[in-house]
């Protein structure tokens, strides 16, 4: 316990080094929230359901958050781990494998929840963000959101041949996803076609369940079991397909 | 006391024998060293006895550990340097220290490390910014982090310059020093005859010799050499009939004197009989590059 501790605070230490990450993860979701919160405000709107356009968007930004973390960052980190010969040095120590894999998901979690009290705290200040009606629930389900796409992240990094292949498959996924789901931009903006097709990505999912919850409107039952279904799918595949070297 | 049993190991990748049939045992306090060229079988072998590959025949104990149901017990009490590994580049020479600490049970303070393997003062510094030297010491340094009883060093020296070299080879006798058990892989010969305390020598994934690195050249039989240049008129073969000479070799001008006992002075006394003096002579002792050569019939560089 004190290895995986020590590993996840190390290895969190090692993502502030790494200066694109922290943008994609840390800086960019507030770029969008200071952007569109001076152009929109967060005044109330029929156009947004009724709910101001910071409301409606801080879920949808920490969605991106999840996607880009588990979709962009973590395969090629894994990946590159693998070609380096750095998977292989943790092998080698008395360190199980399930220790090993449970620092780096703890590490993303602590990313992710990060990233989201940025954009929330700074929503909160400038433009008077809702206080989400149950926050325990918000975090829970942001958690079930991270294990779930996060189990997407290590099956790519097992299935692709290398980091580099990894980065472009997860781009290629996460990208469409990103502007179909709502996470970046509100979906009202989307044709109906295109909103009914974002219900096949499971970002749509977490922003959904995200926006649920914090609207007070409960958990999104469909997400929930898409999120969990993917969890348990991608988990058993990724243990079939998780090479350490 | 056996610190390692290896008894007709066999692994297989795919088609491929990585290891054939390869048996040795390795005594508590000696630089044991495995050499041989590249693909030999070296780091397959290596890498079963610390549990990282499944043997696909043949038997394997390590401190009387079987490497693959008991491989974190083992782990807990070798030090591994691998021929191929990293730490992440962004990761502090401190850091990487201060994180493998967590993983063993019982561990040594890591500043001394640091201070006795010459990385004090790159501390802060990250693993990119490490030279080849120094990221094989901190490599040693993690090695050595749980006090192990049995160090594994594979490659340790490949890539490294002269001078960096030799550094290391005091290093690794120092760790022998202390009492610890040294597995020294190497495709080096020249390093496993500094070096090692016995030596198996491997080819093609067999054992094609064990034993002292003296004993090896010293049952080559003829184990010195004198070479010089020839002059007109001069007949080498009129040096056949001197005591301990064994062979005698022509490579266009050169003559390679080769035998055993007091040859230089043999050799020397004939010469200066016939008044031929040669500047260039001298004499070179046979190495484990020449056992090689001897049972393979092939050098070590492919
Ligand atoms: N992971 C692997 N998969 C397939 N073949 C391998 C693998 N590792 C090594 N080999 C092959 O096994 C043989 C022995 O390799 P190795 O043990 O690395 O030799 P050495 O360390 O003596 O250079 C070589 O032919 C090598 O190509
Ligand atoms: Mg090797």
């Amino acid at each position: 316990m004190q290895a995986v501790g020590k590993m996840t605070w190390i290895e969190l230490k090692l993502k502030m080094r790494e200066p694109i990450g922290v943008f994609f993860t840390l800086v960019f979701p507030l770029l969008l929230l200071f952007l569109f919160g001076t152009i929109y405000g967060n005044e109330p709107t029929p156009f947004l359901g009724g709910h101001g356009s910071v409301d409606n968007s801080v879920p949808g930004y920490i969605a991106m958050i999840i996607g880009t973390i588990a979709l962009t960052g973590l395969p090629v980190v894994l990946g590159e781990y693998r070609e380096q010969g750095i998977l292989r040095r943790l092998q080698v120590t008395p360190l199980s494998s399930t220790a090993v894999l449970g620092a780096q998901i703890s590490t993303y979690i602590v990313l992710a929840l990060f990233g989201t009290a940025l954009v929330v705290l700074s929503g909160m200040m400038v433009y008077g963000l809702a206080v989400p009606s149950a926050p325990i629930a918000v975090l829970l389900a942001i958690i079930l959101c991270c294990i779930s796409f996060f189990s997407v992240g290590f099956l790519l990094a097992g299935v692709m041949p290398t980091a580099n292949a990894a980065q472009a498959v997860g781009m290629a996924l996460f990208f469409p996803m990103l502007f179909l789901s709502g996470a970046a931009m509100p979906q009202e903006v989307l044709p109906d076609a295109l909103v009914n097709f974002s219900q096949l990505l499971p970002l749509t999912h977490v922003v959904n369940l995200l926006k649920g919850l914090w609207f007070g409107e409960g958990w999104d039952v469909t997400a929930v079991v898409v999120l969990i279904l993917m969890f348990i799918i991608a988990t058993i595949l990724s243990a079939k397909t998780f090479r350490w070297e | 006391m056996n610190v390692i049993e290896v008894q007709h190991l066999r692994k297989q990748y795919g088609a491929v024998t990585a290891v054939a049939d390869i048996s040795f045992t390795v005594k508590k306090g000696e630089i044991f060293g495995i050499v041989g060229p590249n693909g030999a079988g070296k780091t397959t072998t290596v890498e079963t006895l610390i549990g990282l590959r499944k043997p696909d025949g043949g038997t394997v104990q390590v401190l009387g550990f079987n490497p693959q149901t008991d491989a974190s017990e083992l782990r807990q009490r070798i030090g591994i340097q691998l021929q191929q590994a990293a730490i992440p580049n962004r990761m502090k020479v401190w850091e990487a220290l201060d994180m493998y600490a967590t993983f063993y049970d019982h561990t040594v303070p890591w500043e001394p490390l640091l201070e006795q393997w010459g990385l004090a003062e790159k501390r802060n510094a990250t693993f990119s910014k490490l030279s080849g030297g120094q990221k094989q010491r901190l490599f040693i340094a993690l090695a050595l982090l749980n006090d192990p009883e049995v160090v594994f060093l594979d490659e340790l020296t490949t890539g490294l310059d002269p001078q960096a070299r030799h550094a290391t080879w005091d290093a690794v006798r120092a760790i022998r020093d202390q009492g610890k058990t040294v597995i020294l892989v190497t495709h080096f010969m020249d390093e496993a005859q500094e070096l090692a305390d016995r030596v198996a020598i491997i080819d093609k994934g067999q054992v094609v010799a064990l034993d002292t690195p003296q004993g090896l050249i010293d049952g080559l039989g003829g184990n010195n050499r004198v070479r010089f240049t020839s002059q007109n008129g001069f007949n080498p073969e009129d040096l056949r009939p001197l005591s301990g000479v064994t062979q005698i070799e022509q490579q266009g001008k050169q003559v390679i004197v080769h035998g055993n006992g007091a040859l230089l002075v043999n050799v020397v006394l004939a010469l200066s009989q016939q008044n031929f003096i040669p500047t260039d002579l001298h004499s070179e002792r046979a190495n484990l590059e020449d056992v090689f050569l001897s049972l393979t019939g092939r050098t070590v560089r492919v």
